[in-house]
């Protein structure tokens, strides 16, 4: 069975590198993988959404309506955007930094604040974390994927050691020991 | 070994392999990695040309040498590169040469949603289209003994969902480069009437064979499961047929879009109750396949629009899952938009303030066009602002020339803003044109053009100089400015549309993002001074935002470009 996780934010939060990490990683674990990427466009300060999809045999790169296994979100407002994505049972990963769009910027739309609430409401399982705080503690707020890859970590199944050494193959050599705080501050949250 | 690529790696990696000598292409999404993964082997020429058209002809000079050579472009890059084109179907190679072209359904970065398989029908030149990073690898590899084997060039059709997805590869060995030897053959090579005459039928007789060659390749496949449903698919569409149906439909998987297979085609549909064609964009392989007599549902159930999914498949089917949730709130969008300390803002901010009528062009400065900003009249393609300007100053004379310019950027200019500008010059309307230099091709993620200073491989290259270019191609009036002194931008605005005589403005300012661009600290507002007038909100920096009724600006994102600094009249920002 194809295992689908989306990973959303706002484009140059750095998403590109948590879908590359879970992507060798999951690899390694010999699975099947396809991993979309967004680039171009949308990579400016724009909605940016990535594909991760594992198993025996992937066809399809994409993820639709109601297919989503987990959903990790860089940006609350996001974790909304894609939610319908969600499949049953289905669990999100957000972060809780706000980063308000154009339209909010100027006064022309509200920034729903207590979204979150909503989803949990009608049954969504949302696993919320300041992973903002938790990456500056680390030592870098750019470490904010890492944080939340630590968090979502236990949906995978993986073995903890694997995701170290999937951190130490990925990442450049002089940011791994940051990194490694901040998967531990994320695993632990 | 696996490893994990996209698309576009795994079409250089599969060039590399095949033998590529040279290769030569002019970025655009979703095309710029090929080019880009293939500058990194030592072992190859590689080259940004200024726009498609060179890339193409570039590529064709290589074969004609011997070697076996390449050029990408997204869609609408071929259209600039389609006059080499359909005249190389004439021609064909010494080396084998392949021609990469990227489609974008459903736009993710693109200005038309144009589906490039009609070009292979047009100029009559095979096509390949592969369905995963593996297949790109093998497809690249093999143009070229394809492109030898049938003395044609050879198109590899990808799209944003191929080339932007990682799938597993498994490279095979490399190919040598070799170099063939070179003779001259004028009957072959130089296409006047005469000669030219001679080759047509060569062409026709070329796609017949290619076509009985099409029913037993490597490129189009027959899985065969049942004899109620048959489907013929190709590129990403197949893949989501395949997630949906499985097993429980047969499928004719086209990995060779022109010429198609017609035998193949015939015994195929014969085998299946119920025959589908589901393809992305236009009916390209339908249309084919009623053309031969054959009944079979298409575009009534699959859209012309956009980019198909498995839940496009699964609907068409009745095997929906309809489970959904969504927020009660509405969310508001996220457009994308120019980053904070963007040069190009304080120019749009100037020429948004004097309502002056802006010919747009293909960048990130198309984004001037989003709110508030609302710079723009127009985007139509490469090189159209400046042209195009001179095209509405010529229907309206006086009254537009005061009050309107054309915005290029650096790279654009250099692509096909230089023969716009030359007939403005020549044809003489008093056109305005603001060169938007951010020392940079932006949008596609920084890759170096003529005006840069640097090649592909990062070396010092020979650089253009835009002001004595301007001047060459018959501008007399040639003046610089930053973008960051807003004074200055609207005294050379409104200084260059009141005098009688084009003129050209180079905005100049490196691209934020660039590595080599020192930020300045970042600004704040001191809250007692700010009145709420939300005059720096006109300028739509992602880095101000309103809180409680005064600005704030986000530290994390301002540079400290210092615009909007300028615009405060109660010096709150500081």
């Amino acid at each position: 069975m194809t295992k689908s996780v989306m990973i959303v934010g706002v484009g140059g939060q750095g998403s590109l590198l948590a879908s590359k990490l879970l992507g060798r990683l999951l690899m390694d674990e010999g699975f099947d993988v396809k991993v979309s990427e967004v680039h171009g466009m949308s990579q400016r300060g724009g909605s940016v959404v990535t594909y991760v999809r594992y198993g025996e045999q992937v066809y399809s790169p994409i993820i639709t309506e109601g297919e989503a296994d987990i959903i990790i979100s860089f940006e609350k407002l996001e974790a909304a955007r894609y939610a319908a994505f969600l499949k049953k049972d289905g669990k999100i990963v957000v972060n809780t930094q706000q980063i308000d769009p154009m339209p909010v910027i100027i006064g022309a739309a509200e920034y729903p604040e207590k979204v979150l609430n909503e989803l949990t409401d009608k049954g969504c399982c949302v696993e919320a974390l300041d992973a903002l705080s938790l990456a500056e503690k680390a030592g870098s707020s750019k470490a904010v994927n890492i944080v939340l890859m630590g968090k979502a970590a236990k949906y995978f199944h993986i073995p903890y050691d694997k995701w170290i050494a999937a951190i130490e193959n990925t990442v450049a050599p002089k940011f791994v020991e940051m990194n490694k705080i901040a998967f531990d501050l994320g695993y632990n949250a | 070994m696996k490893k994990l690529m996209i698309g576009n790696a795994a079409v250089a990696a599969g060039l590399h392999d095949g033998g590529l000598g040279v290769v030569s292409s002019y970025p655009g999404t979703p095309s710029t990695e090929i080019t880009e993964f293939l500058s990194k082997y030592d072992d190859l020429h590689s080259e940004w040309a200024p726009n498609e058209k060179v890339a193409c002809e570039v590529a064709f000079g290589a074969s004609l040498a011997g070697a076996r050579s390449a050029c990408a472009m997204k869609h609408v890059g071929l259209n600039v590169a389609a006059d080499p084109l359909f005249t190389l179907s004439y021609t064909g190679v010494n080396g084998g040469m392949v021609i990469c072209v990227a489609d974008d359904p459903a736009m993710h970065s693109s200005q038309n949603e144009q589906d490039s398989r009609h070009y292979a029908i047009a100029s009559k030149v095979p096509m390949l289209e592969p369905s995963d990073s593996q297949e790109a690898y093998d497809f690249a590899k093999t143009a070229f003994e394809l492109s030898e084997k049938f003395d044609t060039p050879v198109l590899l059709r990808m799209c944003t969902r191929i080339a932007h997805s990682q799938s597993v590869v498994e490279a095979g060995e490399a190919v040598p480069a070799v170099l063939k030897d070179y003779t001259k053959n004028p009957q072959k090579y130089i296409m006047m009437p005469g000669n030219a005459i001679r080759r047509h039928p060569f062409v026709e007789q070329r796609t017949a064979d290619l076509a009985e060659f099409a029913n037993d390749c490597m490129y189009n496949k027959v899985e065969m499961n049942s004899s109620e449903i048959g489907i013929i698919t190709s590129g990403c569409s197949y893949l989501y047929v395949k997630e949906v149906m499985g097993d429980s439909a047969s499928i004719l998987k086209i990995g060779m879009p022109n010429p198609l297979p017609d035998k193949l085609i015939k015994e195929f549909a014969k085998k299946v109750k119920k025959l589908y064609v589901i393809e992305e964009l236009d009916p390209v392989i339908e249309s084919h396949v009623k053309a031969l007599g054959i009944d079979c549902i298409g575009k009534e159930l699959f859209s012309l629009l956009g980019e198909f999914s498995q839940g496009t498949i699964a609907k068409a089917f009745g095997k929906e899952d309809k489970y959904s949730v969504t927020a009660d709130s509405v969310i508001p969008p996220r457009p994308p938009m120019m980053c904070a300390g963007c040069p190009h803002r304080g120019m749009f901010y100037t020429l948004s303030k004097n309502k002056i009528t802006v010919m747009g062009d293909i960048g990130c400065y198309t984004l001037g066009a989003v709110a508030p900003l609302n710079a723009l009249d127009s985007t139509l393609c490469m090189g159209a602002s400046v042209s195009g300007l001179h095209g509405f100053n010529a229907a309206r004379g006086n009254e537009t020339e005061k009050k309107s310019v054309a915005v290029i950027g650096d790279s654009t200019f250099m692509h096909s803003g230089m023969t716009g500008l030359v007939n403005i010059a020549y044809n003489a309307t008093n056109s305005t044109v603001i060169i938007l230099d951010n020392s940079i091709t932006g949008m596609t993620g920084h890759q170096q053009n003529p005006t840069t200073g640097y090649n592909i491989k990062g070396d010092p290259a020979a650089k253009v100089d835009l002001e004595a270019l301007c001047k060459a191609l018959g501008i007399n009036r040639v003046r610089v400015v930053d973008p960051y002194d807003l004074k200055a931008c609207e005294t050379a605005v409104k200084e260059e549309l009141a005098i009688d005589e084009p003129s050209v403005i180079i905005s100049r300012r490196p691209c934020v993002l660039l590595k080599t661009v020192k930020h300045a600290p970042s600004l704040k507002v001191e809250s007692d001074k700010c009145r709420s007038c939300k005059r720096c909100m006109g300028l739509g920096c992602p880095a101000i935002s309103l809180k409680d009724g005064k600005a704030k600006i986000d530290n994390t994102l301002c540079v400290g470009c210092g615009v909007c600094k300028q615009l405060c009249a109660f010096d709150a920002i500081v």
